[in-house]
């Protein structure tokens, strides 16, 4: 393709998306009237400074402790199931499963985080069912528990998917080939399959980051006291106090911390599997 | 009053901080001394529930003026929409207290000449010159509804009644305590202070020194832990009640009669502190193009009929006194269940919200402002 062709959608993403980054870029710069509330076109770096104060720094933190907690759970339970996809299950149950996995992301983001609140309410399905077996009631309704694995349930596909086309990528020879030397089933796991599926971990979990970063619903939702999120101040300050310019200054930090992450990540080919 | 619809205020919100709210709001305009004609056409900002057809019907079919009503999620949200682009976009707003002043402060509405509306001399005292919606006895909207933000408790975990706030800041409650999520949910804390702390000398709620606001953010964070879950919507409330293990909380009444109705056992009482409550006026923009229309909306709204009517529907107390007959004929014991009938002490004992600014009156200009309360609130939050 020439550049004639292909230029107008690259002028419409730079004209829509990179402008709207350079404007929160700006945003962030300039402050609002206490007495008015309107924008104060008056440069100055306050509320790039103010990040630093309490509690912002420990919000970051516990943003970040999320997303890797949400990314790791996810991926040790992709990747065997992932596995059992390609390598187990015949075409028929593959389809299946395959469906079942994206079946979660027909029905509204919300609509499955307030069944999750249903399951773990003190009088929900998982006290029942760990009643039934003859276990204690477990309340982690309202926790960070709770957002932990409602998280990593909303974000299973995102990572399962890429997870199973790596997997899926890897020639029968290869694992012959590792058989022929010798290789037994955790060596060949270990040394051939779990490398060549490196890209589409690390693929997935830009997602699963990504998306656990930028959420403030389910904090909300879900989330108890002490379970604020980069997204919530960001919400806070835009929805409800009307600092969109602090908003802007505050959302450079997931954006600094995914640019970060994607670095890490090029380095470990998740670009050649998305 | 669902002061939060978070999927709304966010996309309206993104395109609010985008389109940068521009000045430009002309002082001069002269306070109308008659209503003419309808221009046959109305534009509003309302809280959903408040531009229902059964009472909007009547008014279209009276003067002519065909009402488009859009509906806010927050109060930043209409804040937003009655300056975003210089204003003039919509005739009247249906601001709360907590955005009112900043409206007026804003130049975003006009100064309302209260003798062209007959059934104002009907309010209750207390709404005839609010504080929220009246600045340097000049006029700037007319009171409509409010509601206070009372203590709900489950009548079975607690047969003997709590009288006081303290019960949401005890240990003896811990992981049973619901309160909203909301920077304006620290005034409660200041009231509560105000009483059981003088020495702090908090005299308004709403007009917090550095000092003093510190001491309710103390008094905030040892109350975090005790914390079943800062509540965001009416119904996140209404399911902890049900069947979240929350048996006590700071509450509205429209939660209160929903429960109640759905078989809860649950109480609410205004405790011996006082209580909050939020208020609603409506404003006319500076740069209204239908201000007869405008007039004519607020002179049907707050006559005795259309005010029982949406006092009922959206569960919430009325400010014209001629209204309790006709709740009670609407649907009966109605007046008394929405405190419509109380005498002018009960009324005044509510502190309803208003935006928190840094020129709060005491001439110092050294209160904390909206801004500071929303980052006391995260801090709180943690």
């Amino acid at each position: 393709m020439t550049f004639g062709q292909i230029s107008a959608p690259v002028a419409a993403f730079v004209f829509v998306y990179v402008a709207a980054v350079v404007v929160l870029l700006i945003q962030g710069f300039w402050t609002t009237d206490s007495f008015t509330g309107k924008v104060v076109h008056t440069w100055n770096l306050d509320n790039y400074r103010a990040i630093a104060d309490a509690p912002y720094p420990r919000i970051i933190f516990r943003t970040i402790g999320m997303a890797a907690a949400v990314t790791v759970t996810c991926m040790v339970l992709a990747f065997p199931y992932a596995y059992f996809m390609v390598r187990v299950a015949g075409p028929r149950l593959r389809v299946v499963l395959l469906v079942a996995t994206v079946l979660p992301l027909w029905v509204s983001y919300l609509v499955r985080v307030y069944s999750w609140r249903l399951i773990l309410n003190p009088d929900g399905a998982l006290n029942w069912a760990l009643n039934l077996v003859g276990l204690p009631d477990l309340n982690i309704a309202y926790t960070n528990w709770a957002m932990w694995i409602v998280f990593t349930y909303i974000w299973f596909p995102f990572m399962v998917l890429p997870v199973y086309a790596a997997l899926e990528r890897i020639p029968q020879s290869y694992l012959e080939a590792s058989a022929d030397l010798g290789g037994r089933g955790p060596t060949t796991l270990r040394r051939v399959i779990l490398p060549l599926a490196v890209p589409g971990l690390a693929a997935g979990s830009i997602f699963t980051f990504s998306l656990t970063l930028g959420d403030y619903i389910a904090p909300s939702l879900v989330g108890g006291p002490g379970s604020s999120l980069i997204g919530t101040v960001v919400f806070e300050n835009l929805g409800l106090a009307n600092n969109a310019p602090f908003a802007a200054a505050f959302a450079t930090v997931p954006l600094a911390i995914m640019a970060f992450y994607l670095l890490l990540m090029k380095r470990l080919g998740a670009f050649e599997s998305l | 009053m669902k002061r939060i619809r978070f999927v709304h205020v966010a996309l309206a919100a993104v395109v609010a901080a985008l389109v940068v709210p521009a000045a430009g709001v002309s002082k001069g305009n002269a306070v109308p001394s008659s209503v003419g004609k309808g221009e046959g056409k109305l534009t509003m900002v309302v809280w959903e529930g408040y531009a229902e057809k059964q009472w909007v019907s009547p008014f279209e079919k009276a003067t002519g003026c065909k009402v488009s009503a859009k509906y806010a999620g927050s109060s930043n949200d209409m804040f937003n929409l009655m300056t975003s682009g210089g204003g003039g976009q919509y005739d009247v707003v249906s601001a709360s207290g907590d955005a009112s002043l900043r409206l007026i402060y804003a130049g975003a509405v006009a100064e309302v000449n209260v003798k062209l509306i007959p059934a104002y001399k009907d309010f209750y005292k207390a709404f005839q010159s609010p504080p929220h919606n009246t600045v340097g006895g000049k006029h700037y909207g007319i009171s409509i509804q409010f509601g206070p933000n009372v203590l709900m408790y489950n009548t079975k975990s607690f047969p003997k009644r709590p009288t006081s706030w303290n019960a949401i800041y005890s240990p003896a409650n811990k992981g049973k305590i619901t309160i909203p999520d909301n920077p304006i949910q620290i005034a409660d804390a200041a009231l509560y202070l105000s009483k059981s702390k003088p020495a702090l000398g908090i005299k308004d709620p709403y007009e917090l020194t550095k000092q003093q606001l510190d001491a309710v953010v103390a008094l905030l964070k040892t109350q975090r832990p005790l914390i079943k879950k800062y509540w965001a919507l009416a119904s996140d409330q209404i399911d902890l009640f049900k069947n979240g293990g929350s048996t006590i909380g700071a509450s509205w009444p429209y939660q209160v009669n929903t429960l109640a109705d759905a078989k809860v056992p649950v109480a609410a009482l205004i405790p011996k502190e006082g209580a909050t409550g939020w208020a609603d006026s409506y404003m006319v923009s500076s740069k209204a193009q239908h201000p007869n229309c405008a007039y004519q909306w607020m002179q049907y709204i707050t006559q005795p009929k259309p005010q029982a009517q949406q006092a009922i529907y959206f569960g919430e107390t009325p400010v014209n006194k001629k209204a309790c007959k006709v709740m009670d004929t609407l649907s009966k014991g109605s007046c008394a269940k929405y405190s419509a009938n109380k005498p002018e002490t009960y009324y005044r004992s509510i502190k309803f919200w208003k935006t928190p600014v840094a020129d709060c009156g005491n001439g110092q200009k050294n209160c904390m402002d909206l801004r500071a309360w929303t980052t006391a609130w995260t801090q709180v939050k943690g």
